[in-house]
């Protein structure tokens, strides 16, 4: 019958509207800045850079390889590599960045910098109360403002941060590995070239580079 | 006592102009009274809006706003000062004069159905003896002031907005004066002050509203189902249906001549709201005898809040209407049965005082309903649809 419908729905509104008043699990609001949501873990927003140890210019992971600023889709990233090499946290010498800018009005949070990146040196924050006054050099991120700790990046994204650190433990025993059979091999080079009978057959260790499989981590 | 609560306004007027030398005492006193409708109103606008707000927020299990003041009371404040700061645009093709002049007609034309209406006793501005044709004639021009604006806007989306208005506002007047008219015909009066004491009697503390008779209860249902129409307001929002049309007529306003279409639009809600409870609710008249002592613009001011907050609920509930839904409601159910309320309405009135009376007057209009909305509203089936591709 025509209005059945009508009544009905009258009726559902009036319990939602009583509803509101007596029970709290009907409103799902959570009243901002007094109230806070749980944080999620796979959130994600903005990227870092992530660094080793306790100096942020000396540990930073990245190397300038320029391979995020290229992929960024809308562009925000902006890199200058240094000409001389220094080492990195491992002792390596390594190209870094004298310049890393990072410009948040323009990221999309895509995330395929952290995906593309070989050295585990860019990873997404869960910052986002970031708002400010000055809309164009207030949202531009330098290397000072991207740089955060090892540390931090467990604090917000624990299990990827212990998955990233596993497999950099694993490479860098490989690269041990690889360095000693290196210096092995030279060893036996120098001991073949003082005695040449010995044929050189000091197999080379296995060639694997030492780039990751980018979707490994970032499938959540 | 109770008398001076019940006539305190009236006799604050007459205080007040009593300082004034004689001949201006009677030109004072309307514009004292005019200046009351004038600020009341759109106060109550604003707490209808609040309510509005918080109600259709609590209806979808939200909060509504609460950030400006305790509770969120001040939010109208807020808006007023926001809508009256923001930049007024008007657009480099409007025709700018109408642009103007329509936002600016739509508020006075509905301040002006307030003239006639009796918000409490003695407290009529103007007793027309043809109090209820002027308020139609009155409330037929804000079509004009809907139409002026999306006429003037110069965009595709006022004018379909404009005309999906005006087509609708036509279609609704009809039933809308119908179903009213069977209120006159009882009364055997236009005057609203006469319709009101006509049902300001009581039987055994009852009293007699005409929403209590078969007919009455039906014609203020039609007029209820009309009135919404005819204000524009949901489920028959199309003219602003903001899911096609921006926001219809007043896509091209901002700032406050934006405020005072949503001004205009909620006073003359609460006015075609004052208009039903003098033609059905019994204006200003208590619903129970034993209630006499409220005074008499308490009951009407909360009479029409009361109808707001059902303006409100059913906006909370109903999805918009599509436009022939919209326009076979109104002809082809609507109107054919408030055509028959008319001759309900007659035969009540001269089928004597008996208990038949209510019996077939009930019996007639429950039969109507029934097979309208059956044959009327009969939904077609078209079967399923079918594509073609391009190939």
């Amino acid at each position: 019958m025509l209005g059945e419908g009508i009544l009905k729905g009258l009726g559902e509104t009036a319990r939602n509207f009583a509803g509101s008043f007596v029970s709290k699990e009907r409103l799902t609001t959570i009243q901002y800045p007094e109230e806070r949501a749980e944080p999620i873990e796979a959130t994600r927003d903005f990227p870092f850079l992530v660094y080793d140890g306790n100096d942020w210019e000396a540990g930073l992971r990245c190397v300038a390889c320029q391979i995020c600023e290229k992929e960024c889709p809308p562009k925000c990233i902006y890199i200058v590599k240094s000409t001389d090499k220094k080492p990195d946290a491992l002792g390596k010498p390594q190209i870094y960045p004298t310049r890393f800018d990072i410009d948040i009005s323009v990221c999309m949070s895509c995330q395929i910098c952290v995906e593309v990146c070989p050295f585990e040196a860019i990873k997404m924050d869960t910052e986002f109360e970031l708002s400010t006054t000055d809309r164009f050099g207030g949202l531009l991120y330098d290397r000072a403002q991207l740089a955060r700790s090892n540390e931090y990046y467990h604090s917000i994204h624990p299990t990827e941060a212990a998955e990233v650190d596993a497999r950099l433990a694993e490479e860098k025993v490989k690269a041990d590995a690889k360095a000693k059979a290196a210096a092995a091999a030279a060893a036996a080079k120098a001991a073949a070239a003082a005695k040449p009978a010995v044929a050189a057959a000091v197999p080379a260790s296995s060639e694997e580079p030492a780039t990751k499989k980018p979707e490994a981590e970032t499938q959540k | 006592m109770i008398e001076k609560a019940d006539q305190i306004f009236v006799l604050l007027g007459h205080w007040l102009v009593s300082f004034l030398p004689a001949a201006l005492q009677k030109p004072a006193l309307v514009l004292l009274a005019v200046v009351a409708i004038i600020v009341t109103f759109p106060a109550l606008f604003a707490i209808t809006v609040l309510l509005e707000r918080k109600g259709l927020g609590r209806m979808q299990n939200r909060y509504g706003p609460n950030r400006v003041g305790p509770y969120g009371l001040f939010q109208p404040v807020a808006d007023g000062i926001k809508s009256l700061t923001k930049e007024d645009i008007v657009p480099l093709s409007a025709d700018a004069v109408v642009h103007f002049l329509a936002p600016v007609l739509l508020v006075v034309v509905v301040f002006m159905g307030y003239a006639v209406l009796p918000i409490g006793r003695n407290m009529t501005l103007v007793n027309l003896d043809a109090g209820i044709l002027f308020f139609f004639a009155i409330g037929a021009s804000s079509e004009l002031s809907v139409f002026m604006a999306g006429w003037s806007s110069r965009n595709k989306y006022s004018l379909l907005g404009a005309m999906r208005a005006v087509a609708q506002m036509i279609s609704y007047e009809v039933p809308l004066l119908m179903s009213s008219l069977a209120v006159v015909m009882i009364t055997g009066s236009l005057n609203a002050n006469r319709i009101v004491d006509a049902q300001n009697q009581y039987t055994y503390g009852l009293p007699h509203w005409y929403i209590f008779t078969p007919w009455g209860f039906a014609g203020f249902l039609l007029f209820a189902v009309a009135a919404t129409a005819e204000t524009n307001r949901s489920p028959f929002d199309l003219p602003e249906g903001e899911s096609e049309l921006v926001a219809g007529y007043f896509t091209e306003y901002s700032g406050f001549k934006f405020a005072l279409f949503f001004l205009g639009e909620y006073v003359g809600m609460m006015g075609i709201s004052g208009l039903g409870t003098t033609l059905f609710l019994g204006g200003y008249s208590a619903p129970l005898q034993v209630l006499g002592f409220v005074p008499s613009w308490a009951w009407f001011i909360g009479k029409i809040m009361l109808s707001m907050c059902v303006f409100i609920w059913v906006r909370g509930t109903l999805p918009r209407l599509r436009q022939d839904q919209l326009m076979n409601f109104a002809w082809k159910f609507v109107l054919p049965l408030s055509l028959l309320n008319l001759f309900v309405a007659a035969a009540w009135r001269f089928m004597g005082q008996g208990f038949l009376r209510w019996v077939v007057c009930s019996a007639v209009l429950l039969i109507a309903y029934v097979v309208m909305a059956r044959v009327g509203m009969k939904r077609e089936h078209f079967g399923p649809r079918s594509y073609r591709y391009a190939e």
